[in-house]
C-alpha cells in the first residue's frame, strides 16, 4: 500500500491560448486534509476537474494509491474512489435527496429494487458520518449546507476515497462551515482523504494538514500547515508581500447623509425580503451589512438605488426624500450624488462585449463631458478613461479592449473608478471584491477607506464577514428581511456568526 | 335517451380526434423532459403521415406503412438531435426548419410519384388500420346504460387508438419507474449532475429524442392509416402545434396530458359536430368560428389559465461543459 493517495507528475493543460495547467506535480498523503489555495484563474479548478476527468491532461501521469491511471472522464474517477463536491452543486433540484444520490448509480433498470437498498445504505452512512438528512426531501427546499451534504453523500455512495471540496464554503454561514468542518474532520479520522480547494486563508488554517499553492497556472509551493502562516502563504499566492487587513484612523461621522426608515421590500413572488430596515449613514463613515447571501441585502441595496420598487417605507439621502416606493429615478439619484456599485458586476455593472471606455462611462452618457452635441465625443470619453486607468491602476491599460477580456480585478476596478470619480455624497457597495484577487483587494479597501475619509457616507454589503470587520465603522447583521443587530467592528467573529445564522437575533427581538 | 346517445357519439369522436394528439404530446414530453424543445412535432407527424401513406399504397401492407412512418419520424428526430444536441444550434430554429421542410417536401414528392395533387393514392381496406370490435360488443348493445358506454364508446377504434390510450401509464412508468427515466428527467433539470455522475448527456438526450420520433411516427400513421384512407397534404392542420400546448397545458406530466389531450379533442370534436349549432341568446355562429374554437382556446389557456407553467429547467440549452 502506497503513503500518498493521489501522486500528479507533470500535468499540463492548455485551452487554447491559455495556459491554464503548467507541468504541476502533487503529492496528497493518504488520509490527510490537503488544502489547495491560488487567486482566481491560477489553475485550481482546472487541475481538479482533470483529476475527476472533466477534462484530458495535455501532458502529464495521475496516479492513485501508487497505480498509475487513465482518468478518461467522470465515469473512471468514481471508479479509481474519487469523488466531488463542486462549487455549484450538481444536484436536481425537483429531485429527492434520494434520487440524487442514486442518479448514475442506480443499480438496476427497474428503480424499486435500487431504491430499497439506498434507503438503507443512505441511512448507514448517515450514521456513520453524521450526516443526516431526510432521504425524502425535495432539494429545492433545502437549506444549502443540506444541499452540500447531499452532495457529499453523494460521494460517499460511490464509495468514494478521495473526497475533493471546490470552495465549499462560499455559500456557508460560520456555523454551517464549521459543522462542514466536523464531517470533513470525521471523514480524515476514517482513513479518507480530503483536498480542500479554497481563497480562504483561514480554513486552510484551521483545518488543513498541508496546503499547496498555484500561482498562475503553476503549483509554487507546498507547505505543512503547522510550519507556514498565513502570511506566508499569501506572498506565495499573489507572488509579493500584501497587506492582508488595511489601516484605518478613528472614524469622523459628520451629519446624516443617508437615511432609512421602516423600508419593507418584496419580490416578485411577493414574498417579503426586506422587513421594516431602519438606519443611518453619516458622512464619513462606512456601515456594513454583514450576512448569508440572500438575506435581503440585494434588495435593501435595490430599492435604496431605486432599481427595484419599496413596498413601504421611506429613504432620505441627503436631506431630501426619495420616491422609494414610487418612481425613484436611478438617474436622478446618481445626479443627486448616490453612487452605486452593484454586486453583480457583469449582469448589472458592466456590459462585457463593450470597450472599456465604454463601460467607464455606463449611466453617465449624457454628461455634456462627453456630448459633442447629440453625439457622443469619443475622444473626450477615451481621454477619461485613460486618466481612470492611470489613477486606478487597470490593467492592461488600454480603453479600446473589450471589457470582457480584463481579470475579474481589473473590471470592477472599471466600476469602481466609474462610480468613485463622479465624488459622491453617497456610495453603496456590494460585494466589492466578490471574485477579485488578493492583490486587487488591497487596493480596493484602500480605495474605500479613501472614500470615507473625504467625507462620504458608505453603505457596505459584502457575504465576507472578515472584510465586513476589516472596513466598518458600524456593523448591521441582515437575517431572514431583518437587522437583527447592531455590532461594533471589534464584534467577535463568533458573535457576528450567531447574528448571521439568526439564533442571537431572535433572543434580542424577544428580550 | 337522446341526449345520451348524442353524448357516446361526442364521446367517440373525441377518443378518436384525442389520439394523435396524445401520441404527438407524449412524444413532446420524452423531448423535453430531457431538455431539448421540440416544435417540430408537428412536421415529424406529417412525414410519418406521408411515408406511411406512400408505402401502405405501394406495399398494400399496414404494417409496412407504419413502420416507415416510424422510420422517417425517428431519422427527422435524429436531425433534429443532431443540429440541436450535437451542434448546440437553436432547438427552435431547427424545429421550425423541419416543419418547413417536411410541408413542403411531402407535396413536391407526392406530386411526383403519384400525380395526384399531393395527395396519396386512396388505401384500399388492407392499407388501413381497421377498427377492432371488443369482445361481445354487439350482444351487450342493447343493455340499458353499460351497453352503448361499451359497444359505442369503447369498442369500435383502430388498434392506434388502443395503443394510445396505453401510451399514457407506460410512458408515466418509464419516466417515474425506470433507471431511464429517471436520468432522462434528470438530464431535463440539470445535464451538469448527470455529467458528473458519470453518464453520457449526448447519448442519454438522443435515446430521448428518438423515442419521440418513434410515438409522432406512430400519430403520423393515425392520421393517414385510420383516421383517413390515405395522405393528403398538410394534414396534420397545426395538431402537432395543440400537442405542444397540450404538453405544456399539462404541465409536462404524463397523466394531464391525457386530459388535456382529450380537452383538446372534444373541442375539435364538438366543432365538428355543431358546424351550425345555434347557442341559446347568441344564436347561429358562423362556422368558421366553430372551426377556430380549440385554437381560440389554447390561446386563452396558456395565456393565463393555467397557473405558472414550470418547464425542464435546462430546457432549451444545448450542454456545454463548463470551464
Amino acid at each position: 500500500m502506497s503513503e500518498l493517495a493521489i501522486e500528479l507528475k507533470g500535468i499540463d493543460k492548455s485551452f487554447g491560448l491559455v495556459h491554464a495547467n503548467r507541468d504541476i506535480n502533487l503529492k496528497v498523503r493518504k488520509g490527510t486534509i490537503h488544502g489547495i489555495i491560488g487567486e482566481n484563474g491560477a489553475g485550481k479548478s482546472t487541475l481538479m476537474s482533470i483529476l475527476y476527468g472533466f477534462y484530458q491532461a495535455d501532458r502529464g501521469t495521475i496516479e492513485i494509491d501508487g497505480r498509475k491511471v487513465d482518468i478518461r472522464d467522470p465515469n473512471a474517477a468514481i471508479a479509481a474512489g474519487i469523488g466531488m463536491v463542486h462549487q455549484h452543486f450538481m444536484l436536481v433540484e425537483n429531485f429527492t435527496v434520494l434520487e440524487n444520490v442514486m442518479l448514475g448509480a442506480e443499480e438496476s433498470q427497474i428503480l424499486n429494487a435500487g431504491i430499497t437498498k439506498a434507503r438503507a445504505e443512505l441511512k448507514r452512512l448517515e450514521k456513520e458520518y453524521a450526516l443526516e438528512v431526510d432521504p425524502d426531501a425535495v432539494i429545492e427546499e433545502l437549506p444549502v449546507g443540506l444541499q452540500q451534504r447531499v452532495e457529499i453523500l453523494k460521494a460517499l455512495y460511490r464509495k468514494a476515497d478521495i473526497l475533493i471540496l471546490d470552495e465549499p464554503t462560499g455559500v456557508l454561514t460560520p456555523a454551517e462551515a464549521d459543522h462542514l468542518f466536523r464531517i470533513l474532520g470525521q471523514l480524515k479520522a476514517e482513513g479518507k482523504t480530503v483536498i480542500l480547494i479554497t481563497h480562504k486563508l483561514r480554513e486552510i488554517m484551521a483545518i488543513t494538514d498541508a496546503v499547496s499553492v498555484m500561482r498562475r497556472g503553476e503549483m509554487v509551493a507546498t507547505r505543512v500547515t503547522k510550519e507556514t502562516s498565513v502570511e506566508e502563504l499569501a506572498e506565495l499566492m499573489v507572488g509579493r508581500r500584501v497587506l492582508l487587513r488595511v489601516e484605518k484612523g478613528e472614524a469622523k461621522p459628520a451629519d446624516i447623509k443617508l437615511s432609512v426608515k421602516n423600508l419593507t421590500v418584496r419580490d416578485s413572488r411577493g414574498v417579503t425580503m426586506v422587513d421594516d430596515v431602519s438606519f443611518d449613514i453619516r458622512a464619513g463613515e462606512i456601515v456594513g451589512i454583514a450576512g448569508v447571501a440572500g438575506n435581503g441585502q440585494s434588495e435593501l441595496m435595490e430599492a435604496i438605488s431605486g432599481i427595484r420598487r419599496a413596498a413601504s417605507g421611506s429613504v432620505t439621502l441627503a436631506g431630501r426624500p426619495v420616491d422609494v416606493t414610487g418612481h425613484a429615478d436611478p438617474a436622478e439619484l446618481r445626479k443627486r450624488g448616490l453612487a452605486h456599485v452593484p454586486e453583480d458586476r457583469h449582469h448589472v455593472g458592466l456590459v462585457l462585449p463593450f470597450e472599456e471606455s465604454e463601460n467607464a462611462i455606463l449611466g453617465y452618457h449624457d454628461d455634456p463631458k462627453y456630448r459633442n452635441g447629440f453625439l457622443l465625443d469619443i475622444d473626450a470619453i477615451r481621454a477619461d478613461a485613460e486618466e481612470k486607468i492611470a489613477a486606478y491602476d487597470i490593467r492592461p491599460p488600454n480603453a479600446r479592449l473589450k471589457t470582457a477580456n480584463f481579470s475579474g480585478g481589473n473590471q470592477q476596478k472599471i466600476v469602481l473608478a466609474r462610480e468613485m470619480e463622479r465624488d459622491p455624497q453617497v456610495l453603496i457597495i456590494g460585494q466589492p471584491t466578490r471574485g477579485v484577487d488578493v492583490g486587487a483587494i488591497e487596493f480596493i479597501h484602500k480605495r474605500i477607506i479613501g472614500m470615507r475619509d473625504q467625507g462620504k457616507a458608505v453603505l457596505l454589503v459584502s457575504v465576507e464577514l472578515d472584510e465586513i470587520r476589516a472596513l466598518s465603522d458600524r456593523i448591521l447583521v441582515m437575517f431572514a428581511g431583518r437587522v437583527v443587530g447592531e455590532r461594533t467592528p471589534d464584534a467577535s467573529e463568533g458573535e457576528l456568526g450567531l447574528l448571521m445564522a439568526g439564533v442571537e437575533g431572535r433572543k434580542e427581538a424577544a428580550e | 335517451m337522446d341526449v345520451f346517445q348524442v353524448f357516446i357519439e361526442l364521446a367517440q369522436s373525441t377518443v378518436r380526434v384525442s389520439t394523435p394528439l396524445i401520441l404527438a404530446a407524449l412524444a413532446g414530453l420524452f423531448t423535453e423532459r430531457a431538455g431539448v424543445f421540440d416544435i417540430g412535432l408537428e412536421g415529424k407527424m406529417l412525414g410519418g403521415a406521408f411515408a406511411a401513406g406512400c408505402v401502405a399504397y405501394v406495399t398494400q401492407s399496414v404494417a409496412m406503412g407504419l413502420l416507415a412512418a416510424v422510420l422517417v419520424s425517428v431519422l427527422l428526430s435524429l436531425v433534429h438531435g443532431y443540429a440541436s444536441i450535437t451542434q448546440r444550434g437553436s432547438q427552435i430554429v431547427s424545429g421550425v426548419a423541419i416543419n418547413f421542410v417536411v410541408a413542403g417536401s411531402t407535396v413536391i414528392l407526392g406530386e411526383a410519384w403519384f400525380r395526384q395533387g399531393g395527395r396519396t393514392p386512396a388505401l384500399s381496406a388492407d392499407g388501413r388500420f381497421g377498427t377492432i370490435t371488443l369482445p361481445f360488443a354487439d350482444s351487450l348493445r342493447e343493455v340499458p346504460v353499460l351497453g352503448p358506454l361499451y359497444s359505442g364508446l369503447l369498442s369500435g377504434h383502430s388498434l392506434l387508438t388502443y395503443l394510445a390510450f396505453l401510451m399514457v401509464p407506460a410512458s408515466w412508468w418509464v419516466l417515474y419507474r425506470t433507471r431511464f427515466g429517471l436520468r432522462l428527467r434528470a438530464v431535463g433539470e440539470n445535464p451538469g449532475a448527470v455529467d458528473t455522475a458519470g453518464i453520457s448527456v449526448i447519448w442519454l438526450r438522443y435515446r430521448a429524442v428518438i423515442c419521440c420520433g418513434i410515438l409522432c411516427g406512430i400519430a403520423g400513421a393515425y392520421l393517414s392509416l385510420a383516421a383517413n384512407a390515405g395522405f393528403t397534404k398538410g394534414m396534420t392542420a397545426g395538431k402537432g402545434y395543440i400537442a405542444l400546448a397540450a404538453l405544456i397545458f399539462a404541465k409536462w406530466r404524463p397523466t394531464n396530458i391525457l386530459f388535456a389531450c382529450l380537452l383538446f379533442g372534444f373541442l375539435d370534436a364538438f366543432a365538428i359536430r355543431y358546424q351550425s349549432f345555434a347557442f341559446p341568446l347568441i344564436g347561429k355562429v358562423p362556422v368558421q368560428l366553430m372551426q377556430a374554437l380549440p385554437y381560440i382556446l389554447t390561446v386563452i389557456l396558456l395565456a393565463g389559465f393555467i397557473g405558472k407553467a414550470i418547464p425542464p429547467k435546462a430546457g432549451g440549452v444545448p450542454y456545454v461543459k463548463e470551464r
